[in-house]
C-alpha cells in the first residue's frame, strides 16, 4: 500500500501535466495587448484616397478589427462568417488590410463581398506589428474606451463568433 | 555502365547544372535577406545579436535571426530602425514583449508565470535525488547484514548439500 503510493502520485502528476499539455495550443500565442489600450494609429482608408482613420475616431463604440489580406487563404475561409456578422449589424467591423496591394485588396472585396465599415490600408505592416499580428487573419474586440478586450487568432468560425465574440460585444455594449 | 563515356559525361553535366542552379538560388535568397542591413556590418551584427535571442512567431522553433518569414524580415528591420534611433538592446526587447508577450524571449524574465519554467527542472532533479537516496537507505535498513554463528553456517551447508544431493 505504502510502497505504491509514491509511484502512483508521481504518475498522477505526470498524467495531469500531459493532460493539460494536450489542451494547449502552442500556435496561439496569448496577446499581451488584451486588457490594454489598443495602439494608436492613423492609416489611409482603402479605396478612399486622401481619407484617413485614427484609433481615436472610434472611441465611444465597441468595434471589431479584422486583420485580412487578399493573399491570405484562411481569410477566404472566414469571409462568409465575417459577412454574416456584418449583416447582423450587431457590431461595426473595421478591416486592417495587412501588407497588401490596395488594387488587389479592392478586387478581392469586389469578388467576395465587403463586410467592413472601412478598411485601413496597412501596406508596410507597421500597424500590424503594433497590434502584435503574427498571422492573418486575426480579430480584435475593442471596447468603448479603446481597450483591447479579446483577440481571436486564426479564422473566425460561426462558433467562436456565437459563443465568444458576440456575448462579449453585448456585455461591453450594455 | 560507368565505362560508357557519353553516359558519364552526361551525368557530370547534369550534376554541374544542378549545382549551379542551387548556387544561384542560394545567392538569390541570401542577397535578398541581407539587403536592408548590409549597409553597416557593425549594425547588422548588433541586430542579429538581438534577433538571435528572440523567437520568430511564425515558425516558433526558429529565432528571429534565422527565420526567412516575412514577419521576421519586418521585425529585423524594426530592430535596426530602433537601434539607429538610439534605442538600447533592452528597449528593443521590451518593444517586442509589449507586442508579442514573454513568449518571444528565448530567455524569459523571472515572473510568477515563468517560475516553473526556470526552476522546474532543478526541482525535479532534487526530487529524484532525494527519492533515490531514501530508497537506497530504506533497502539498506530492510536487509541488515546478519552474522551467522558457526553452527548456523554448518546447518546452511548441510541444507544446501541435501538440496543438491538427490539428483
Amino acid at each position: 500500500m505504502k510502497r505504491t503510493t509514491l509511484p502512483l502520485l508521481v504518475f498522477g502528476v505526470l498524467v495531469a501535466f500531459m493532460a493539460a499539455g494536450l489542451t494547449l495550443r502552442p500556435t496561439e500565442v496569448p496577446s499581451p495587448l488584451v486588457g490594454k489600450a489598443a495602439p494608436p494609429f492613423t492609416l489611409p482608408l482603402l479605396g478612399a484616397p486622401g481619407r484617413t482613420l485614427s484609433a481615436s475616431d472610434l472611441r465611444g463604440k465597441v468595434w471589431l478589427l479584422n486583420v485580412w489580406a487578399s493573399w491570405c487563404v484562411a481569410c477566404r475561409l472566414e469571409h462568409p462568417t465575417v459577412l454574416d456578422a456584418a449583416k447582423s449589424g450587431a457590431v461595426p467591423i473595421y478591416g486592417l488590410n495587412y501588407k497588401d496591394k490596395p488594387a488587389d485588396a479592392l478586387r478581392w472585396l469586389g469578388r467576395f463581398g465587403d463586410p467592413y465599415v472601412a478598411s485601413l490600408s496597412d501596406v508596410d505592416g507597421l500597424v500590424g506589428i503594433d497590434f502584435g499580428v503574427y498571422g492573418v487573419p486575426e480579430t480584435f474586440v475593442i471596447d468603448k474606451a479603446g481597450v483591447v478586450r479579446h483577440k481571436v487568432i486564426g479564422p473566425l468560425t460561426p462558433e467562436t463568433l456565437r459563443d465568444t465574440v458576440m456575448p462579449l460585444v453585448r456585455r461591453l455594449d450594455g | 555502365m560507368a565505362e560508357d563515356p557519353t553516359w558519364g559525361h552526361g551525368w557530370r553535366t547534369a550534376c554541374c547544372l544542378v549545382a549551379l542552379t542551387l548556387c544561384g538560388l542560394c545567392n538569390g535568397v541570401r542577397a535578398r535577406e541581407a539587403q536592408p542591413l548590409v549597409a553597416d556590418p557593425e549594425m547588422q551584427a548588433r541586430v542579429m545579436a538581438i534577433a538571435a535571442e528572440l523567437r520568430c512567431l511564425v515558425c516558433q522553433n526558429e529565432t528571429l535571426a534565422a527565420s526567412q518569414s516575412a514577419l521576421a524580415l519586418d521585425l529585423r528591420k524594426q530592430i535596426e530602425q530602433q537601434l539607429t534611433r538610439g534605442a538600447s538592446a533592452q528597449q528593443v526587447r521590451d518593444y517586442m514583449v509589449e507586442r508579442y508577450g514573454q513568449f518571444v524571449l528565448y530567455r524569459p524574465a523571472l515572473h510568477a508565470s515563468t517560475v516553473l519554467l526556470w526552476f522546474g527542472p532543478f526541482a525535479l532533479l532534487a526530487g529524484v535525488l532525494v527519492g533515490g537516496w531514501r530508497m537506497l537507505r530504506r533497502s539498506a535498513q530492510a536487509a541488515p547484514e546478519v552474522a551467522l554463528s558457526d553452527a548456523e553456517h554448518e546447518r546452511a551447508r548441510r541444507l544446501l548439500r541435501a538440496a543438491a544431493g538427490p539428483r
